[in-house]
């Protein structure tokens, strides 16, 4: 029944066995222990299971482990650590976007995919734009602020000569123009 | 003067772990051995069960066990309800953990497999073959109460579990003589509270030690840990709770369910950890949903506005069985408080607490309050709309006065503080409402469809007292609980009765520990949500967690404080009475010696080379608190709203919430409480609800159907606050967390049917889908008969 899948995930490879029918989010989690992507429904509305695949976001209840393999896979815990935070990461903590946090790793990545398509997103966009990720605590208000605070120091850090804080290691070049948000 | 840190708007320390994927949700939680538990639920609202053959499942591969309601009726005591409201002749018949004879509601539990893997759980849920026979089903509470309706228990006549009546003043008189009388029947729709993270648990049974150990998505787990080992018929010291990290509850992860048991059970008998996690179709079907009332209210005054009564008469739907604090709800949370802000001397309330054919209803954000609240604010607008006056005038007359608190309403309760007219005046400030109503008049001349809502609302919550809670029947104290330890570096570990799940305590009580010690916040730990290491406690919902435990963890700090105290004063060889702490040290007054800092003395303490006589060794102190009364939040929120009249869709063009939840620990946490409590609220308002079919069928299974809130739909919020402080604990503050949803449905409706009045519109029962406005525009228009 099982078949070997090799994954490549935040940069390193992994060969699993895996059920053909085996979504990529449970592999990630039950396989890989990655536990920082969340399941929030089954019906792929809530987006708590947003990775970033070649980049791009997208819910990974909604493919299949055997499919993503050859794609490089990005999740909360490739793209920064505690002491090394993505500027996404900071800007949740310093504009308190987050409140129980379940959301959360899930709509930083969908912010990572939104902000690498429009770096200087207006409320309305970013609002459509992270539409695919519920929250229920925050009522949305301090994600738009940490979303924007984001993109300032993202394009702050763009501008300035100093060395800028490394990007997440497998986000990807998307054709400017090209809507962000979850992959369904 | 140190820097204090209460009223500092500082970065969460909870944060780091949550936004980096760190952090542990029940369903993260991975034990050698482990195994997956399913759960098959009953496809029909109600039915006799004929015939269940589980072993077609029994046989298949990976599966380990499964049980039949039959298998554990007798080894496990019914879920019960812990809400005994009194003086109601509460009937609460058995609630199986799975059934064996009936099922009640789409979703009740039938039986359980478990396995070697997620997957093969679910597969052999398939395998199950159970025959039932459907009986007649009914979901609308008042329709349920009435004779001839299809019995969901044969032991309650008529459905009704009590009729639980609050009365003050005469009513009767009040009505009889009034000027004006104003009534309305009004819809609360049963909603799902959808928490991100579904319900899921973790049971370990070491048949060594006989201790089971159970990691739960619990708001309370010391009310977790008391009622499993009833329902397991364990005894309560080998029962331990660990709730981890919870993904948000909003009432719904208060009551103990049939699920904790049977998982319990499981890894009892297989000697192996037994792990369940909901998928969400199952949250919105097994997991509680909250309001589901149909109300009959009126309210009477004088031509001038002054309101002389209030009745109501409520059937309000408890779901197939009484749940957690199902009887509570609609009761003590929602009749007491019926006077909100104002002076009404009259008041009489008849609660019909109703079971119908779906899933149980117990806490949901505001629990009781939203419901009083909103038809209490939506009578204040029919009262002003039939005598003419302007709504804020009416308000304004029946307002408590500010310098009348303490103030006892006629339900009896008593207000701690309040300043309901400040409130009010702030909002009205910060939004120009006669400004306002000119660009309305304009816009109504070009046949646009433009109002405004403005409410006010008091609400109560930081219970206890727990003398109080025994009286109104709550199975449980109301205390709260904290143990503050400090190492021999100094460094300070807080073990708290609450279990914050999203609301920021893990700083804000670091930021009143630090205060205290002269410390920064990094000093500080909070620990939380495990029944091993922290004191006993209640919880964290109904808004009390700041109130109450916070205040626990202000007087256990200053109980080592004071200890501390005593041993700097040996050390520096001076009277106690001498010693002062200031900028962060122990000083001798007048002297100009050095001084002992906090650190100093702890590591003097843990040592113990050096104590003064009849000191003991250590520092660490635990206070339980239980607060004098309740606290009383308030405030006043204003909305603007344009409706298109072709399409009934609700366009929110301003929202400006005034609230007073006393001094802020952290401004930045508060607001942040304001915001989602709004959000949920107008979530309520606009397009939140669970619906049933006419044969109990659930419509809104799936995220799909239910329409919880998302960015691109909700508006920005403007937030400010009046400070008016409790006299009821040491912080001085109320509480926060359900303060923004209380007033949000109604303002929201209340905006839309002041836009729509033009047409005659009084009242639209809410959600206010784009669907129903514009039925009520059409019915208005005499186009929709």
């Amino acid at each position: 029944m099982k078949r070997p899948v090799t994954l490549t995930i935040n940069g390193s490879s992994h060969t699993v066995a895996v059920e053909p029918r085996a979504l990529l989010v449970h592999v990630l989690r039950d396989d890989l222990n990655l536990t920082g992507t969340h399941i929030g429904c089954d019906t792929s509305q809530c987006g708590a299971c947003t990775v970033l695949i070649d980049g791009r976001a997208v819910k990974s209840c909604t493919v299949l482990a055997v499919q993503a393999e050859g794609q490089q896979i990005t999740t909360i815990e490739g793209i920064g650590s505690a002491d090394r935070l993505h500027p996404v990461q900071a800007a949740f903590w310093e504009k308190h976007g987050l409140q129980c946090g379940f959301c959360t790793p899930g709509m930083i990545m969908a912010a990572i995919d939104l902000l690498s398509a429009n770096p200087d997103p207006s409320e309305d966009e970013i609002r459509h734009g992270i539409e695919g990720n519920m929250c229920r605590c925050t009522g949305y208000q301090n994600i738009v602020a940490s979303v924007r605070a984001a993109a300032e120091a993202m394009r702050a850090s763009k501008a300035a000569p100093a060395p800028a804080p490394a990007p997440p290691p497998t986000q990807a070049a998307r054709p400017a123009g090209q809507p962000a948000g979850a992959g369904v | 003067m140190a820097t204090t840190l209460f009223g500092s708007g500082i970065k969460r320390r909870e944060d780091p772990r949550l936004i980096t994927g760190m952090a542990t949700y029940t369903d993260d939680v991975k034990l050698p051995g482990l195994t997956y538990a399913a759960i098959l639920r009953s496809p029909y609202a109600h039915a006799r069960i004929t015939r269940i053959d589980v072993s077609a499942a029994k046989a298949a591969p990976g599966v380990l066990a499964v049980y039949t309601g039959a298998d554990v009726k007798d080894r496990l005591v019914p879920v019960p309800c812990a809400w005994n409201v009194p003086n109601c002749d509460l009937k609460t018949p058995p609630h199986p953990q799975l059934a064996y004879d009936r099922v009640r509601y789409v979703g009740d539990g039938v039986a359980m497999v478990v396995a070697e893997s997620r997957a093969a759980a679910r597969d052999a849920l398939d395998l199950i073959e159970v025959d039932y026979d459907p009986l007649k089903a009914g979901v609308d509470p008042e329709k349920m109460a009435k004779a001839g309706a299809p019995q969901v228990h044969a032991e309650v006549p008529n459905n009704v579990a009590f009729t639980w009546v609050v009365a003050g003043g005469d009513a009767e008189k009040a009505f009889n003589e009034a000027e004006v009388k104003v009534r309305q029947r009004i819809l609360q729709n049963r909603l799902a509270p959808t928490a991100m993270e579904a319900r899921a648990a973790v049971a370990s049974y070491n048949r060594g030690t006989g201790q089971l150990t159970l990691w739960a998505t619990s708001q309370n787990p010391h009310i977790h840990r008391f009622v499993c080992s009833v329902m397991l018929k364990l005894p309560e010291h080998r029962v331990r709770v660990i709730a981890p990290e919870v993904g948000g509850g909003f009432g719904s992860k208060i009551p103990v369910y049939a699920d904790e048991a049977l998982v319990g059970l499981a890894a009892m008998d297989l000697g192996r950890p037994v792990k369940w996690a909901e998928d969400r179709s199952e949250n919105y079907k097994a997991t509680i949903h909250g309001r589901d009332h149909v109300e009959h209210v009126e309210m009477c005054g004088t031509r001038d506005g002054k309101i002389t009564g209030l009745r109501t008469t409520i059937y309000a739907g408890l779901g197939a069985y009484a749940s957690t604090c199902g009887p509570g709800i609609p009761t003590i949370l929602h009749g007491l408080i019926y006077s909100g802000p104002y002076t009404i001397p009259n008041i009489h309330g008849t609660v019909h607490g109703v079971y119908t054919t779906a899933t149980p209803v117990d806490a949901y954000r505001g629990a009781g309050r939203p419901e009083a609240t909103y038809l209490l604010e939506r009578l204040v607008d029919l009262f002003a709309r039939e005598i003419g006056m302007d709504p804020v005038d009416v308000r304004r007359k029946n307002f408590i006065p500010r310098d009348k608190f303490p103030y006892t309403v006629a339900t009896g309760i008593t207000y701690d503080s309040g300043n309901y007219e400040g409130a009010l005046d702030k909002a009205l400030s910060l939004f120009d409402l006669k400004r306002f109503r000119q660009e309305q008049a304009e816009a109504r001349k070009q046949g646009r469809y433009l109002g405004v809502g403005l409410v006010s609302y008091v609400e109560i919550c930081g219970s206890g007292p727990s003398q109080v809670a025994g009286a109104v029947g709550l199975g449980g104290g109301q205390y709260d609980s904290a143990i503050v330890r400090v190492y021999p570096t100094g460094m300070v570990r807080v073990y708290i009765g609450g279990k914050p799940h999203g609301q920021g305590e893990e700083t804000t009580f670091a930021q009143i520990v630090a205060d205290e010690f002269g410390y920064p916040v990094e000093n500080v730990e909070i620990v939380a949500g495990d029944t091993e290491t922290t004191p006993q406690g209640w919880g964290t919902y109904g808004s009390r967690t700041t109130a109450v435990c916070g205040s626990a963890v202000k007087v256990a700090a200053q109980r080592v404080k004071e200890k501390a105290k005593k041993i700097a004063a040996h050390l520096m060889e001076a009277n106690e009475a001498d010693v002062e702490f200031r900028d962060g040290k122990f000083v001798v007054r007048g002297s100009p010696g050095e001084g002992k800092s906090f650190a100093e003395v702890a590591t003097m303490a843990n040592l113990a080379w050096n104590m003064p006589a009849g000191v003991e060794p250590g520092l660490e102190a635990a206070a339980f608190f239980d607060p004098s009364n309740f606290v009383y939040p308030f405030g006043t929120h204003v909305c603007t709203v344009e409706v298109n009249p072709d399409t009934g869709e609700v366009k929110i063009l301003r929202y400006v919430c005034v609230d007073d939840c006393g001094p802020h620990i952290n401004p930045m946490i508060v607001q942040g409480q304001i915001h989602g409590g709004v959000i949920q609220g107008l979530g309520e308002a606009l397009q939140e609800m669970v619906v049933y079919d006419e044969d109990g069928q659930l419509l809104s299974g799936t995220m799909m159907d239910y329409a919880v809130p998302r960015a691109s739909q909700m508006p920005r919020l403007e937030t400010a606050f009046t400070v008016t402080p409790t006299p009821v604990n040491p912080l001085g503050v109320k509480g926060t967390g359900e303060a923004g949803t209380i007033p949000a449905a109604a303002v929201l409706v209340s905006a839309v049917c002041d836009a729509l009045a033009p047409l005659g519109i009084r009242h639209i029962d809410k959600p206010l889908t784009p669907a129903r406005v514009w039925a009520a525009i059409q019915q208005a228009k005499g186009g929709l008969q």
